[in-house]
């Protein structure tokens, strides 16, 4: 099993949701597609899709939804598989 | 020659050296944000300096080139590929027919710019070739690129392996000093508002683009007054005046904004302060979460930095040039 890091292309602020009254992307323990978003990133006024990038269950997330972040952060573990 | 645009970025635009002299009839000069990473990116393929190049926002684009050409990245920090390959930055290099420029994350900064030996073509709008998304104007169709755009670029005869000596390149950092001169509203502003405009460590916030970059941190307190007949009831309203490039507005007394090189030409707005010209580069490089302290400068300090500035781009120019 491979461990796959879903890192942010761009800096802003990360959501976790579509909006703020829909349930999470997706959350620890479930599975995801390759091109399944796992969030969103904000920057300039516009959001920015995040996808998985590989097939498999996701680990753990390592921001909180809203928190700034970095191009080139980590934002979450993937067993991909 | 040509470019195929394959992957646009988040916003890659066009720009030179900016569209000056209509800003009185709301036309903004536009522009690279970062006027000294323009003018290096050029010289290294061997343009003139204001020649039209790609500013690419916290993400590069994907390039497919049609002809050999001479390229340089300078600016924010993000790795450009060829085929895959690294290449360094501050240095020209070559591309081949068929080769594809990439680009890794942004490790620094935020705007890189991409110039091509013969500088891009675009037609010329107003006197420059650079993009003012919000009119619609100049650049590529007047917007951002977008996949599948294929880019005009003129004849060129740049060399490769020119480089910017190290202390010529500029370095990025998170915390950054951003220096200003008062005025021309900063009466609005109390004592106290005065000393927590300039105390603070303000953070940009995500609100950043080629209009204005928006900053968080605290509340600055006005003066009471009778509101002036044309002026709004909120304390930051002023009766309507022109903006200046560089001018930092603070609406609602929170969240100053420093209008940059996109911006509206006039409004309501108290401008507490205004960023000297050299130090927009600065505010250009900066990403979201970047802490930035305002430091006040008199108008000889503000003309010392202008020398400093010159000196700087007539050391570039003997290098390069």
């Amino acid at each position: 099993m491979a461990r796959h890091e879903v890192v942010s292309p761009i800096p802003g602020v990360f959501y976790r949701r579509p909006d703020p009254d829909s349930p999470l992307f997706t959350d620890a323990g479930q599975t995801v597609a390759a091109d399944d978003t796992v969030g969103l990133v904000e920057v300039m006024k516009s959001f920015h899709e995040v996808p998985a990038g590989e097939a498999g269950t996701v680990v753990e997330f390592l921001v909180e939804n809203e928190d700034e972040v970095d191009a080139g952060q980590v934002l979450a573990v993937i067993e991909a598989g | 020659m040509t470019i195929e645009v394959r992957k646009p970025g988040l916003s890659t635009t066009v720009q030179d050296a900016g569209r000056t002299g209509y800003y009185d009839l709301g036309i903004p000069p536009s522009g690279a944000l970062d006027q000294y990473s323009l003018r290096a990116a050029n010289l290294l393929v061997g343009n003139a300096e204001g020649d039209a190049v790609l500013e690419c926002v916290y993400m590069g684009p994907e390039l497919l080139f049609t002809e050999a050409a001479v390229v340089a990245v300078t600016g924010a920090a993000m790795v450009p590929k060829v085929n895959g390959e690294e290449r360094p930055q501050w240095e020209s290099f070559a591309v081949d027919a068929g080769d594809v420029l990439s680009f890794a994350y942004l490790t620094g900064g935020a705007r890189a710019y991409v110039a091509v030996s013969g500088g891009v073509d675009v037609p010329v709008v107003l006197g420059s070739r650079s993009t003012y998304g919000l009119g619609a104007l100049g650049g590529f169709s007047g917007r951002p690129l977008a996949e599948g755009d294929v880019l005009p670029v003129g004849s060129g005869t740049g060399t490769a392996g020119r480089s910017v000596p190290a202390d010529l390149r500029t370095t990025y950092s998170k915390d950054v000093e951003v220096r200003v001169m008062m005025g021309l509203y900063d009466h609005r502003l109390s004592r106290d508002g005065r000393a927590t405009f300039l105390d603070t460590t303000w953070k940009l916030t995500p609100v950043a683009d080629r209009i204005g970059f928006r900053y968080s941190g605290a509340t600055l307190e006005t003066v009471d007054r009778e509101p002036p007949f044309g002026a709004g009831q909120d304390p930051s309203n002023i009766v309507d005046a022109p903006y200046p490039i560089g001018s930092i507005q603070v609406p609602g007394s929170v969240e100053p904004i420093v209008l940059h090189r996109d911006a509206v030409s006039g409004g309501g707005y108290m401008m507490v302060a205004t960023v000297l010209s050299g130090d927009l580069d600065v505010v250009a490089q900066s990403a979201p979460g970047t802490r930035t302290r305002f430091v006040e400068v008199d108008l000889d300090g503000a003309l010392a930095l202008r020398a400093e500035r010159r000196a700087r781009d007539e050391r570039l120019r003997e290098v390069l040039g």
